[in-house]
Formats: C-alpha cells, sequence, structure tokens
C-alpha cells in the first residue's frame, strides 16, 4: 500500500460519502453543501491523476460557480418545501434497486477486462501537457470548432437563463 | 501512480449511480439538478482517467472533459432559471405538481 493508494482510498471515501448526503439528506441547502465537498473530492482526483489545469477548473468553475448558483436557487425557493413531508418519492426504493443492480453490472463488466488492471506509465518530461492542451484548443488540426461551439453554446445559455428568470416576460 | 485504473472505474461508477439514485428518488427538482451533477462529476473522472492511463501526449480525453464543464454550467443555468421562474408562477418546486403540460 503506497502513499497514493492512501489518498486514492480517503479521497474516494469523501466523494462516496459526501455523494451520498447528497441525495439522502433532507435539507436541501445541506445537500448542496456537500455537493461542494463531493467536488472537491473530485478536484483532488484530478490532482492525483496530474491534470492540474481541470483541478483549478473545478474548484473555480464547479464549486465558485454551480455550486453557489444551487445555494442561491435553493434559498430562492425554500420556504415551500422545507422539512414538509417526505423529500423523496414513495418507492424510492426502485431506483435504488435500479442502482445497486447497474453498479454491480458496471464493477463486473469493469472487473472483467484485464486491460482495465493496468497502471499509468510516467510522463515523459518533454511532455508539457498543459501546453500541449492550450494549443490542442485552439489549433485547427486539434479541437478548435468544439471549442467554439462551446463559447457559443455558454452564450446561449447566458442570455437564455437571464431572459427565463428575469420575470417580465408574460 | 501505482493505482490501477479499475480503482478509478469503479469509484466513477458508484458516483454515477448515486446520482441515478438522486435523479430517480427525489421530489424537488433543484435535488434532481444535483444528481445530475453527481453523474457528469462520475463522467469526468472516466474521461480524465483514461486520457491519463492511455496516452498522456493525447489531449482528446481532457479537452471532452473541458466540454462537459462548460455544457455543465449552460445546464445548471438555465435549469435554475427555469426552475425559478415556474416557482414564481406555481409557488411549487415538486416535480410532480408540474403537470400543466399532462394531458
Amino acid at each position: 500500500m503506497t502513499a497514493d493508494k492512501i489518498v486514492f482510498l480517503l479521497c474516494a471515501a469523501l466523494i462516496i460519502s459526501s455523494a451520498l448526503m447528497v441525495v439522502t439528506t433532507r435539507k436541501l441547502i445541506h445537500a448542496a453543501l456537500w455537493l461542494v465537498a463531493a467536488l472537491f473530492g473530485v478536484a483532488i482526483l484530478y490532482a492525483i491523476l496530474q491534470a492540474g489545469f481541470l483541478a483549478v477548473v473545478q474548484v473555480v468553475v464547479y464549486i465558485g460557480a454551480i455550486a453557489i448558483l444551487f445555494i442561491f436557487a435553493v434559498m430562492l425557493t425554500r420556504k415551500e418545501m422545507l422539512d414538509k413531508g417526505a423529500q423523496t418519492r414513495s418507492n424510492w426504493w426502485l431506483p435504488a434497486v435500479l442502482g445497486v443492480l447497474i453498479l454491480v453490472g458496471l464493477v463486473f463488466l469493469i472487473l472483467g477486462q484485464p486491460i482495465f488492471s493496468r497502471t499509468a506509465a510516467q510522463i515523459p518530461v518533454e511532455v508539457d501537457t498543459l501546453r500541449n492542451l492550450g494549443t490542442a484548443l485552439v489549433s485547427q488540426d486539434g479541437f478548435v470548432l468544439p471549442f467554439e461551439v462551446a463559447s457559443v453554446l455558454l452564450l446561449a445559455a447566458l442570455v437564455g437563463a437571464v431572459y427565463i428568470a428575469s420575470g417580465n416576460n408574460n | 501512480m501505482s493505482i490501477p485504473l479499475n480503482w478509478y472505474l469503479i469509484l466513477s461508477a458508484a458516483l454515477f449511480c448515486i446520482g441515478l439514485f438522486g435523479v430517480l428518488s427525489r421530489k424537488n427538482a433543484i435535488a434532481i439538478l444535483l444528481g445530475v451533477e453527481l453523474m457528469l462529476n462520475a463522467v469526468n473522472i472516466n474521461l480524465v482517467a483514461f486520457w491519463r492511463y492511455l496516452d498522456p501526449a493525447v489531449m482528446t480525453g481532457q479537452v471532452f472533459a473541458i466540454i462537459v464543464f462548460a455544457v455543465a454550467a449552460a445546464e445548471v443555468a438555465v435549469g435554475l432559471a427555469l426552475i425559478i421562474s415556474v416557482y414564481r408562477r406555481r409557488k411549487t418546486v415538486i416535480a410532480d405538481e408540474i403537470d400543466l403540460m399532462k394531458w
């Protein structure tokens, strides 16, 4: 058991336990805060995987923007549903059985493939992954078209969200 | 890097299934979106793990993960705007009670 395995297992325990709290806790504001913990665990995983840029983006975009947006939405809509009645459907055991079945099937498939038990080779020192990522995003034989489409999508989502939520569009 | 690839795959499968349970079992529309976020993160873990374990010199996995980030941000912004708009008109965020288009 090496040090990185111990870090991975601690991180996995953090992610799984906070994700379980997200889907089971009664108060929605607590669920949003547990989501922050789960997202932070995923950011640590990206750091272990040597994807430093994605770890930073995970903290800035997911925790800094998306989770805060969730907390604001919960605060704007909370008083109708807080602690009133059940937070889950009456037949909640059906999704639970479905989730466990899919998990067992996926684990069976993953463990059945011997190629998935490989470990990673060291990244060669002459490969600068951050520089490669930057060039891949804007070079013509790389991913410049998906990059531009994503920016148009973000603009459209921004305009759409402002229009829908502004309230004076009767 | 002595961690086998299938540890990441099993962790991401577990996270995906927890998110699926949240989406299917919760009544509150915002809680359903929280479950969707968990599922998107599970997908991202898979993409980055495959990038690192197959060929780190080819950036396809990380670029795909960045596109998923952008789509998740767009989805959350529009989804929460819709929920707030519905809440303003119908005074509810329970997905079962938003049945205006049910015949």
